[in-house]
């Protein structure tokens, strides 16, 4: 019998999958570049403040950057060799940001890890590892794991819920991880309810990878010896079913009120590759200094998932995959719905890099926009509820500010409303501008 | 770091996917669904209806053209909605007009209705019913009495010879208004005849209005497409038939349903006028209202009015009310916060 798929009730579309480039292809280790530029802003939060100097040798692993004060996370050297430079590198956000450069010495050898017995400590110092391997939300945002995973005492958190929907289009890194690694998830899991002292967690993950969903189900049941109770919730394929609270929704029937945080209902909620380097975080003591990211689109020779180290140029993974075909029309670092393109392949990899996509003039669309018909279809699509149509006008006739009322401020920009419209208007570049001029 | 322009890749706002949909194939996919009526028509009315028809589509996209290059606006002739605007208004006029009073209407429905108010998506009424209006309130003569009954053979330029004055009749709208329904039945031979010609469309009426059947074929694509959802049709249709069931016969609740959802202009208007995506509300409550308020009002101008028909003027009405329905009627958002700006 066909199992009961789990979603969301309001909006959500359903855009081409474009997985099949990628999602056959088993992870495979990029070779260690000759140089890599470890920004120092990675996260959610201040900026690092370096610890090395020039020429200083560090080891894959070292700790080069912390943050002095507030909200943030370390950053470690993800080679072995020699400082080249602390300066500025290309970021893909914000233009150029501090980072620290390092030449690779070839000869080093690989740093190895043992696996230790986590279930002794305390969970004070499981937080303390966390915080220590410099672990942030890498499905997206970047928030810092160590600060989320210590909700207020008020809160009554009584689910984790771990998002292994990977609801972008093209991206398949999620799903080799869960198929290739999902021991660790769980166990990853494990740690997670230990530390927040629960017993529930649930796996979400979208129904075009039942292959993934099987390996999670058999690995949750091979390691089901202790009290965790950790289940797979199997969800209907649409857009943005993997948002943050789109996905609580889905799997707890509950909604994450305006400006608030998935702990003021009850739920946290972690990404399956945070989860598995958290995993590696406590039982490995290794920190995030590589990860799994997708390579795909018609644009690159030859698609793949690719496990990096932090800090990787772009050029560095195109020269290694054979380069860009004749045709390449823009790049995108995340998904197609909402990656933000670069202009340049100098730029490196971060913790929060979940794919490059190489996309074709026939891949994205790229018409000239015209008047708003009023057709309504963006007002379906939204799935918070939002008049993206009135914004979207509003912000052309010089009213921005006055846009507050359609919602502005509870727009995630998910990138629904523009995927639908006919007219091909820039919603969400309406939307920015316009959070730029109103106030809450 | 400096990079020579030539080596930098273009960048635009996310998302960078988008639907394959368009306002072009939205806007033609309505003329394909309209083409089956005009087809009929040139075989019940006669060639001339082609003709109307072709100078009301120039017509209109003359004006738009014209009237986008005056206005400084980007000619926008190839999205088809000029196209609809000329195709809806020549299906709501008379079969047996001049040939110039199309473009009479073509040039108040476009430049007046729609240019003048901002372009595509910014017009309150819709272009081809204030065209017709203008045209009903310029000319009420031709366009209340040049109807043509319908050919019983193949000779589809019958009324175009020379000298053949307009062979007039009365719309069954017309007939039941001032005669009655046993009347009617009469010039059909059986109600059973009667319902099965309006069905079919082999009746008196406007040009793209009579046939029943190819209207409601072409709505079912356009609802299977998604370009059209049922709520405005539907409630249309079911205004009409219970305000006619409760008001139109002598006593109350005596009047005929079906026979007013078939013998006018309910069907075309129904399902492409009244769901005109700029002139109707977008969301599903206020769409029901709308369509309510469309069928009471026709039925109130049927029965009480001047004229025999109200779809028309009923749609136009409601078009005025669709920024108040679209002010009630919003979308739920998902969990504002407390003090949110609403």
């Amino acid at each position: 019998m066909q199992e009961m798929l789990l979603t969301f009730p309001k909006g959500g579309v359903h855009p081409s999958e474009s997985k099949s480039l990628s999602e056959h292809l088993a992870i495979e280790t990029l070779p260690i570049p000759e140089e890599v530029d470890i920004l120092l802003q990675q996260h959610f939060g201040a900026p690092c403040k370096p610890l090395v100097d020039k020429k200083a040798k560090v080891r894959e692993g070292d700790l080069i950057g912390e943050v002095a004060g507030g909200l943030g996370a370390s950053i470690h050297a993800s080679v072995t060799g020699t400082v080249k430079g602390i300066g500025a590198s290309t970021n893909p956000v914000s233009i150029t940001s501090a980072s620290v450069t390092i030449q690779t010495d070839r000869d080093a050898p690989p740093r190895s890890y043992t696996i230790e017995d986590w279930r002794s400590l305390p969970p004070e110092e499981l937080r303390k590892k966390v915080k220590a391997a410099g672990i942030v939300g890498i499905g997206g945002a970047g928030f810092p794991t160590h600060v989320k995973l210590s909700p207020p005492p008020e809160a009554k958190v009584d689910v984790l819920i771990i998002n292994g929907v990977e609801c972008e289009p093209y991206l398949t890194t999620d799903h080799r991880l869960m198929l290739e690694h999902p021991e660790d998830i769980i166990e990853g899991a494990k740690i997670i309810l230990a530390m927040l002292g629960i017993k529930e967690c649930r796996i979400g993950i979208e129904a075009n990878k039942m292959d993934a969903v099987e390996a999670l189900r058999k690995a949750a049941a091979d390691k089901a010896s202790d009290s965790f109770k950790v289940f797979v919730d199997a969800l209907k394929v649409k857009y943005p079913q993997g948002s943050e609270k789109q996905l609580i929704e889905s799997i707890t029937k509950r909604r994450v009120p305006g400006f608030g945080l998935p702990f003021d209902v009850g739920v946290i909620v972690q990404n399956v590759g945070t989860t598995k380097a958290l995993y590696e975080a406590v039982a490995l003591n290794k920190p995030l200094y590589e990860k799994v990211i997708t390579l795909t689109g018609k644009g690159i020779s030859r698609p793949a998932n690719l496990k990096v180290r932090i800090g990787t140029r772009l050029s560095d993974i195109v020269s290694y995959l054979g380069g860009t075909t004749a045709d390449l029309a823009r790049i995108v670092m995340g998904g197609p719905m909402m990656g933000f393109p670069v202009s340049t392949l100098d730029v490196p990899v971060t913790k929060t890099t979940s794919g490059v996509l190489f996309l074709t003039e026939e891949e994205i669309d790229s018409r000239a926009h015209s008047q708003c018909i009023r057709c309504g279809w963006c007002l379906d699509a939204c799935p918070m509820g939002l008049q993206p149509n009135e914004i979207g006008v509003y912000v052309e006739a010089g009213r921005a500010q006055d846009t507050a009322k359609f919602g502005l401020f509870e727009c995630f920009e998910c990138g629904c409303c523009a995927f639908v419209c006919p007219a091909k208007r820039p919603l969400v570049q309406f939307i920015r501008l316009a959070k730029l001029k109103a106030k809450r | 770091m400096t990079v020579k322009e030539a080596e930098l890749w273009s960048v635009a706002v996310s998302p960078h996917v988008k639907s394959h949909e368009s306002v072009e194939k939205i806007m033609w996919t309505v003329v394909a669904c309209l083409m089956p009526s005009l087809i009929l028509s040139i075989f019940v009315f006669g060639f001339q209806t082609l003709i109307i028809t072709a100078v009301s589509v120039g017509s209109c996209l003359a004006t738009e053209a014209i009237s986008q290059k005056c206005l400084r606006r980007p000619v926008t002739i190839k999205d088809g909605s000029a196209v609809i605007t000329g195709v809806l208004l020549a299906y709501v006029i008379p079969p047996g007009v001049p040939y110039w009073m199309p473009v009479l209407g073509g040039v108040i429905a476009v430049f007046v209705t729609k240019q003048l108010m901002g372009g595509i998506g910014y017009n309150i009424f819709n272009p081809a019913l204030i065209g017709r209006a203008f045209l009903v309130a310029t000319y009420p003569v031709a366009m209340t009495s040049a109807w043509l009954p319908p050919l019983r053979d193949a000779s589809i330029f019958k009324y175009m010879a020379p000298g053949v004055d307009a062979v007039s009749t009365a719309t069954p709208l017309y007939v039941l208004k001032h005669y009655g329904l046993d009347t009617l039945i009469e010039k059909f031979g059986s109600l059973s005849t009667m319902y099965g010609n309006f069905f079919i469309g082999l009746r008196p009426g406007c040009i793209g209005e009579t046939s029943v059947l190819l209207l409601m074929l072409g709505g079912l694509y356009l609802m299977y497409k998604g370009y059209i959802t049922w709520h405005i049709p539907v409630s249309v249709f079911a205004s009409v038939a219970f305000f006619t069931w409760i008001f139109g016969g002598e006593e109350f609740f005596t009047g005929n349903p079906l026979l007013a959802i078939l013998s006018g202009g309910v069907p075309l208007g129904a399902i492409y006028m009244a769901t005109d995506y700029v002139t109707s509300p977008n969301q599903k409550t206020g769409q029901i209202l709308f369509g309510i308020g469309v069928g009471a009002l026709t039925v109130l101008i049927r029965l009480k009015g001047g004229y025999p028909e109200g779809v028309a003027y009923a749609i136009l009405l409601m078009n005025s009310l669709t920024p108040a329905l679209d002010g009630w009627f919003k979308p739920k958002r998902f969990a504002p916060a407390k003090g949110a700006v609403k």
